[in-house]
């Protein structure tokens, strides 16, 4: 009955953030000076008046901002105007596929591998691997992702030759978008991990363990790694949010041709109703990997308090 | 009772003489003696900030581009803007000593002018921040109770508006300049400084010394700004250190998008981005702006760290 | 009283970055079967890190052991391998420790923390472990013991949580328990609920009890002999009403004035032991408390006086029992 209620407030939170940014998302493109059609000066007067009318550009705000809320409960973000012809929502699932697949890998590599390096890391505390493991955590975090993808580019693909430099073909070419992009996360990762790791390794209940007999693995993976990965879980909803950022541009850089590539190309094509259906896509899927986050926490730390809503 | 000594093997009984058992008494000098220096709470975690080798390092790297981002572009003879176009491409020599871009122009005057640019927009983004996150924090902290309610669930909401997303919005819409770029870049960016010095408020206000001072008294203000803030200054400074790096980040994500200070003025990131097409050829183009980039990152997040570990008494041996 | 444990002569020392913390200096010490015997000091006296050593609890490094013997059942425990060590915890020894709100694991259920132990050293299946640990929460007075079993630690009040400590230290019946400050952090009321908890379970299962503390109220109610540590060395051991009829270390006589009695007078002040104990980077080469004793003598502080031996089980280490100071204090 209290996770019902919790879920029920966490989804509304969420419903909440979501129509806040799908209204500032409609009314910050309308404070747009003119409209989007003035700067095509090619256009004829008819014409322009006739996609103001396709588009519903002739209405009053208000009346926009209603028929926009409900084209987008129907899954409908209109139509491009900068392709012809194109559904922004077709657009959006055509290329969304190739982001996710791409964007899933980095999220499980990123745990995976961030989790066992802040592990190592902790268990060797003040030793050679867990200096060189936080030396490349703060590299992680410190240069740029697409600057790792334009050196791994240039080294791996360019000089090397092992890889493609651009395109999408074979599963080797997840490597090094996947690499890319998962170096920051790693990074945070290991370093959450590790801090976490060596309070508990620290905390009485380990003595407790040791009290009982219990042999060090069953203490390391019974009771070490199952609180040590708590705070890994709060930073799953950040991570999606850093891997999609970072997906925007390693797509780009390793002509992918997903989301991200079709984001890049609607703003600087100032392709509005493109930028206004993707922006509000991905704002979709950020509160969804949030609203996951937090559920997902009630089930691993028995410790939060359900009854109003919010994290004790 | 039945008194027998064990035998004393360093000296025995018959070393010893009355004398030895003449009456001294406690010394209270010796006993009393305090064993370490005691050093004022700031002092005493700038010594261990001091101690901490890496940190330190980070702090002289940082100053040292600070100070080249202001004194750089003025020790060439080179302007950032002018272009050169019979030195396109250049490589790195004894007259541009970062080589030359694809219009000429020199690059290692604009390499520290885009640190400058990164900085000025890095600082200024975090600054803001901190003036609001201090004030809404230091509210909703101090009053508790509905206000705090309230308050803390609007952040909460708009915290989860993706950050990013706006940004863009914004950028799309108001042309890119500095000043929207910070702008852009603060209109969630304060809400993680107000929960920090929100936190450290309601933690500290039920203090004995703060309850001392409102019983003797001393009104809101003064209770906030001499009792409550400046002892909340740690991690307030901590945090504040963090983000500066993180804004330089979003905005080097931004220029990628086209979204960042327009040329001819350049950021680190714009040039970075500006480079990638002919990197290949011309490496020194994104090499020395992906250095420095990497390295004012890597400056920051070290010495935030060690500012950290050096304010935490949890660590104190 | 044939002894459980024979300490001998143990040394521990902790590197630190100053120099060595010699933390424990030659401690000897036993239990007899079904004793309880209470190790009582201020903190840094050396008393927590014999009972770990005992326990072998202590991380090395920092810590070593110097030297000394600690025998229990006939065999040397320093002696033994970590693997051997294993079989020997929580199956011959039990623990618990000070503080019960971060001695359980807060994201495991409380029954399963009991049943680890049991499933581990008596190979008991899920179902029977499961029995015993219901069974052991009844017996350390839980009430709802099954409904209980199934909850998690946050869901227990401190002084339940150091039931079910009790529970896991005792589920394999050891024949020694130590309990390491085990009332410091609760409640005086729940203090003595714990207190009357384990000597209930004492009788049971016949368990002999090192009980560490700094509280000589806990060490009045149910110790049987009791030791006195200050700055790593035993200054005084005897029974329990030797120590508290007839104390002869200065020290232990400050640690009893500093104790407010019921039938103290309104006029008769607490007398506190001034001053602090020693750095044990660099012990003093004479008696340790010298510089905050009353009646120090320019011996005390030359020379660390060995053990006068009052009775069988009355032991002191003072210059004041040496002959020649009575002579002098009588003359």
């Amino acid at each position: 009955m209290l996770m019902v209620r919790y879920v029920a407030s966490k989804f509304f939170y969420m419903l909440v953030s979501l129509f806040i940014l799908i209204s500032a998302t409609f009314f910050l493109m309308k404070a747009i000076p003119g409209n989007p059609f003035m700067s095509e000066k090619a256009v004829p007067p008819q014409i322009r008046e006739r996609l103001m009318e396709q588009y519903g550009l002739n209405k009053p705000v208000i009346e926009q901002y209603g028929q926009y809320l409900k084209n987008i409960a129907q899954g409908n973000f209109g139509i491009s105007m900068k392709m012809q012809n194109k559904e922004v929502t077709e657009l959006i699932t055509d290329t969304f596929g190739a982001s996710l697949k791409l964007g899933l890998i980095a999220i499980v590599v990123s745990v995976i591998v961030g989790v066992l390096l802040g592990l190592v890391a902790a268990l060797y505390h003040r030793k050679l691997i867990d200096n060189i493991a936080m030396v490349l955590a703060v590299l992680g975090i410190a240069v740029p992702s697409f600057v790792i993808a334009a050196m791994l580019q240039f080294v791996f693909a360019q000089k090397a030759g092992w890889f493609h430099v651009s395109g999408f073909s074979g599963p080797l070419d997840y490597v090094l978008p996947v690499v890319a992009l998962s170096a920051q996360p790693i990074a945070f990762i290991a370093r959450l991990t590790r801090s976490s790791m060596l309070e508990v390794l620290h905390a009485d209940y380990i003595k407790t363990a040791r009290a009982k007999g219990l042999n060090w693995f069953t203490i390391l993976f019974r009771h070490v790694v199952r609180n040590g990965i708590l705070p890994v879980v709060t930073y799953l909803g950040p991570m999606t949010a850093n891997i999609i950022t970072g997906s925007v541009v390693i797509e780009q850089i390793f002509g992918i041709g997903g989301l991200g590539k079709v984001f890049v190309t609607s703003i600087s094509n100032r392709d509005y109703t493109l930028i206004m259906g993707v922006t509000i896509f991905y704002g979709i899927i950020l509160m969804l990997a949030r609203f996951l986050t937090d559920i997902a926490y009630v089930f691993v730390d028995p410790r939060i308090k359900l009854n109003n809503g919010k994290e004790g | 009772m039945a008194l027998h000594n064990e035998l004393i093997p360093q000296a025995d009984a018959a070393q010893l003489s009355p004398e030895d058992f003449r009456k001294i008494g406690a010394n209270e000098k010796q006993s009393e003696v305090i064993q370490r220096e005691s050093l004022s709470a700031w002092r005493d975690s700038w010594e261990r900030l001091l101690q901490n080798k890496l940190a330190v390092t980070a702090m002289i790297v940082m100053l040292i581009i600070i100070i080249m981002s202001i004194i750089g572009p003025m020790i060439s003879n080179f302007d950032y803007q002018t272009n050169d176009l019979m030195n396109t491409n250049k490589a790195p020599n004894s007259v541009h000593w970062f080589g030359t871009d694809d219009l000429g122009r020199d690059m290692f005057v604009r390499t520290w002018m885009g640190a400058r640019i990164s900085l000025t927009v890095g600082l200024a983004a975090a600054l803001i921040d901190l003036m609001i996150g201090v004030i809404y924090g230091g509210i909703m902290g101090y009053f508790g109770g509905r206000v705090d309610e309230i308050m803390n669930k609007f952040a909460e909401i708009l915290y989860s508006v993706p950050y990013l997303l706006v940004t863009i919005l914004l950028l799309v819409v108001f042309e890119p300049s500095m000043g929207t770029i910070i702008l852009a870049l603060t209109i969630t960016g304060w809400i993680n400084m107000s929960w920090i010095v929100r936190g450290e408020i309601i933690q500290l206000k039920n203090r004995e010394y703060v309850l001392a001072s409102r019983s003797m008294g001393a009104g809101s203000g003064r209770l906030l700004f001499r009792h409550l803030l400046p002892n909340a200054m740690g991690p307030i400074i901590v945090t504040l250190t963090l983000s500066v790096p993180n804004a330089i980040f979003s905005e080097a994500f931004l220029s990628y998008l086209g979204l960042g200070v327009q040329e001819p003025i350049a950021s680190l990131g714009s040039m970075i981005n500006a480079s990638m097409s002919a990197w290949n050829l011309y490496p020194w183009r994104m090499l020395f702006p992906a250095i420095l980039i990497s390295l004012t990152m890597l400056a920051f997040n070290i010495f935030g760290d060690g500012l950290r570990d050096a304010l935490d008494p949890k660590l104190k041996k | 009283m044939e002894p459980i444990l024979e300490v001998k002569d143990l040394h521990v020392s902790f590197s630190v970055r100053g120099g060595e913390v010699k933390a424990v200096r030659g401690v000897n010490f036993t239990v007899g079967r079904g004793e309880t015997i209470a190790i009582v000091g201020e903190s840094g006296s050396g008393k927590s890190v014999t009972a770990q050593t005992i326990m072998r609890l202590i991380p090395s490094p920092p810590s070593m052991i110097k030297q000394g013997e600690i025998i229990f059942n006939g065999q040397n425990l320093l002696a033994k391998s970590n693997k051997d060590m294993e079989a020997v915890r929580g199956k011959d020894i039990g623990m618990i420790f000070q503080d019960p709100m971060t001695s359980l694991n807060p994201t495991i259920k409380v029954g399963k923390q009991i049943t680890e132990g049991l499933i581990k050293h008596q190979n008991l299946s899920a179902a029977d472990a499961k029995k015993r640990g219901v069974e052991m929460l009844k017996l350390v007075g839980i009430k709802n013991a099954e409904a209980r079993f199934n909850q998690y630690p946050h869901e227990f009040s401190g002084g339940m949580r150091q039931r079910v400590m009790i529970a896991i230290a005792l589920s394999c019946q050891p024949a020694l328990l130590i309990a390491d400050e085990p009332t410091t952090a609760l409640d005086v009321t729940i203090q003595a609920q714990i207190i009357s908890v384990m000597k209930d379970m004492q009788q049971r299962f016949g368990t002999s009890i090192i009980m560490i503390t700094h509280d000589l109220g806990v060490v009045a109610g149910m110790a049987d002999r009791v030791m006195v540590m200050y700055a790593g060395e035993v200054v005084e051991t005897g029974t329990s009403m030797e120590i508290f009829k007839n104390p002869q270390h200065p020290y232990t006589r400050g640690l009893l004035r500093s104790l407010p009695r019921i039938d103290q007078r309104k006029d008769e002040p607490l007398v506190p032991i001034i001053g602090t104990p020693p750095d044990l980077i660099k012990p003093p080469i004479g008696c340790p408390f010298a510089a905050r004793c009353d009646h120090a003598m320019s011996v005390c502080e030359k020379i660390d006086p060995a053990a006068t031996h009052l009775s069988d089980t009355h032991m002191s280490r003072c210059w004041l029992l040496h002959p020649m100071a009575q002579e002098v204090t009588t003359s």
